[in-house]
């Protein structure tokens, strides 16, 4: 009994299948392809010189951390609102979160030494920079939540309203720190990342860097998506398994008796 | 017939807040152990600070720092009462409606809270010298309110999310905080304005009692929709 398969899932299986192979292979190729776009092709700043590049790895991540938050909320939702309650929903949310924690630790280091080589300083009270954080702290508390233990439902829901939470922070945080910054600082830094004027291989070197981390984003989601159904049946399996041992432990003692 | 059902719901929501002041008097927990710890950290920060100039001008941040600080101690202590031999399940089991323990429950907490910030208030008119004036005293008194809703309602819910839970008293400050930074930004420059320390204005605080009011608005809806899904486990 004990090397039953639970919920259809064999201990060996492994979370690859053609669908990864097929998005980690074209991530492995996105990235590569950034790396040579992003380091020898693209040229210096005029400005910034060197320290442009690290725009090519800030400003993806960033975009994937909001991408993965996004689907979060709208998978969480997703969840509360379809009358079935699948946890397939609050997998997804959970994988997403994960993936976009670190991805949004990426934005956050990366904008951190950008500022300092083009600023001066690690660290401003700009809107948009403190929204960033408040949302990191915010998943990592959401993380944690989900680890908090009962039934996988009651994890779901409890994380998925949590979610929905999150989603009612961001324009709150966001607009008392604009009214914040407004009312008591007249300069704020010049966004760089805003600059229309940016060279044409720059531009290109960009676009490669969001497509890939978005493959990248994708191919891990799944994944990790796929780790947390072995990671539940395993649960339920545990459950099954110390019930069987139960039962036969109180035969064994009826018997003796 | 509506009208009577939402005169009972009413009735409940009082009834609960009752119930938790009772608690609160009889306990003295407030009285004799938060608002003392709360003194003790405006005290704290004076010895850090340790400039009048600048403990002057930080006044009011020190004062709803401290407010945010005992307000996870005073969450935590509304639903260690509840969790404590199952009493929220036995409310629930008793039919009443989670929406009327919530508001309840907040209302209680607003109570406490109110109460909590003007011994604060008091506090660092003392130990920081900053100087009222007769024309801040409508802003500073809808600051208090608004930033006490918020506050109130934002612990009640994160407290049933986190109630009855092993480690919560870790979890809760991690999801608390980054939540109730609106609060901290809003009223802090609201008092600031209403005070002078900072040299602003008093017509500059009033953009931020609506900032506040939206946030206690925000948090009145979503609390009425998720506190049932959050303790119906």
């Amino acid at each position: 009994m004990a090397n039953a398969p639970a919920g259809g899932i064999t201990p060996t299986h492994d979370t690859g299948t053609r669908v990864t192979q097929v998005f980690g292979t074209l991530a492995a190729l996105g990235v590569a392809w950034l790396c040579a776009f992003g380091l020898l092709f693209s040229p210096a700043d005029r400005d910034q010189r060197e320290s442009v590049r690290i725009m090519y790895v800030h400003v993806p991540s960033a975009w994937v951390a909001y991408l993965a938050f996004g689907v979060t909320a709208v998978a969480s939702a997703l969840y509360l609102l379809r009358s079935s309650h699948s946890l397939t929903w609050d997998r997804l949310a959970g994988a997403s979160a994960e993936i976009g924690v670190l991805f949004m630790g990426v934005t956050l280091v990366t904008g951190m030494l950008w500022g300092r080589l083009s600023w001066g300083v690690f660290w401003t009270w700009d809107a948009r920079l403190t929204l960033t954080a408040f949302l990191f702290v915010t998943f990592l508390g959401y993380l944690a939540v989900r680890r908090l233990g009962g039934t996988q439902h009651q994890r779901a829901k409890r994380s998925a309203v949590l979610a929905m939470l999150g989603v009612l922070e961001i324009p709150l945080v966001h607009f008392s720190v604009r009214l914040w910054r407004s009312l008591h600082q007249d300069a704020t830094v010049a966004r760089i990342d805003g600059d229309p004027d940016l060279d044409g291989l720059m531009l290109f070197s960009l676009f490669v860097g969001l497509i890939a981390f978005t493959l990248l984003y994708v191919w891990l989601v799944i994944h990790r998506q796929r780790a947390l159904v072995l990671e539940d049946a395993l649960d339920d399996h545990g459950l099954d398994a110390a019930l069987v041992e139960r039962r036969a432990e109180a035969a064994l003692q009826g018997g003796g008796r | 017939m509506a009208e009577r059902i939402r005169w009972i719901r009413w009735q409940r929501t009082r009834a609960i807040a009752a119930k938790d002041l009772r608690v609160e008097l009889r306990g003295r927990v407030l009285l004799n152990q938060v608002i003392p710890f709360s003194v003790l950290v405006l005290v704290l920060f004076g010895f850090a600070v340790d400039d009048d100039g600048i403990a002057q001008r930080v006044a009011p941040g020190l004062i709803w720092m401290a407010t945010l600080f005992s307000l996870l101690v005073m969450v935590q202590r509304t639903f260690a009462v509840e969790a404590a031999d199952g009493a929220l399940d036995s409310l629930r089991v008793a039919g009443v409606d989670p929406t009327v323990i919530f508001w309840g429950k907040a209302m209680a907490l607003a109570v406490q809270l109110a109460v909590l910030e003007i011994v604060l208030f008091a506090a660092a008119i003392i130990l920081f010298a900053p100087t009222l004036r007769v024309s801040g005293v409508a802003l500073l008194t809808a600051t208090w309110i608004v930033s006490t809703a918020g506050l109130a309602l934002v612990g009640t819910l994160y407290g049933g999310l986190t109630a009855g839970i092993q480690g919560r008293e870790t979890l809760l400050p991690l999801l608390v905080f980054p939540v109730v930074a609106p609060v901290l930004i809003g009223a802090t420059r609201a008092v600031e304005s209403g005070l002078g320390t900072t040299g602003a204005a008093v017509s500059e605080g009033w953009p931020w009692i609506g900032l506040l009011t939206v946030f206690g608005a925000a948090f009145a809806a979503g609390g009425t929709l998720a506190f049932g899904p959050l303790i119906d486990d």
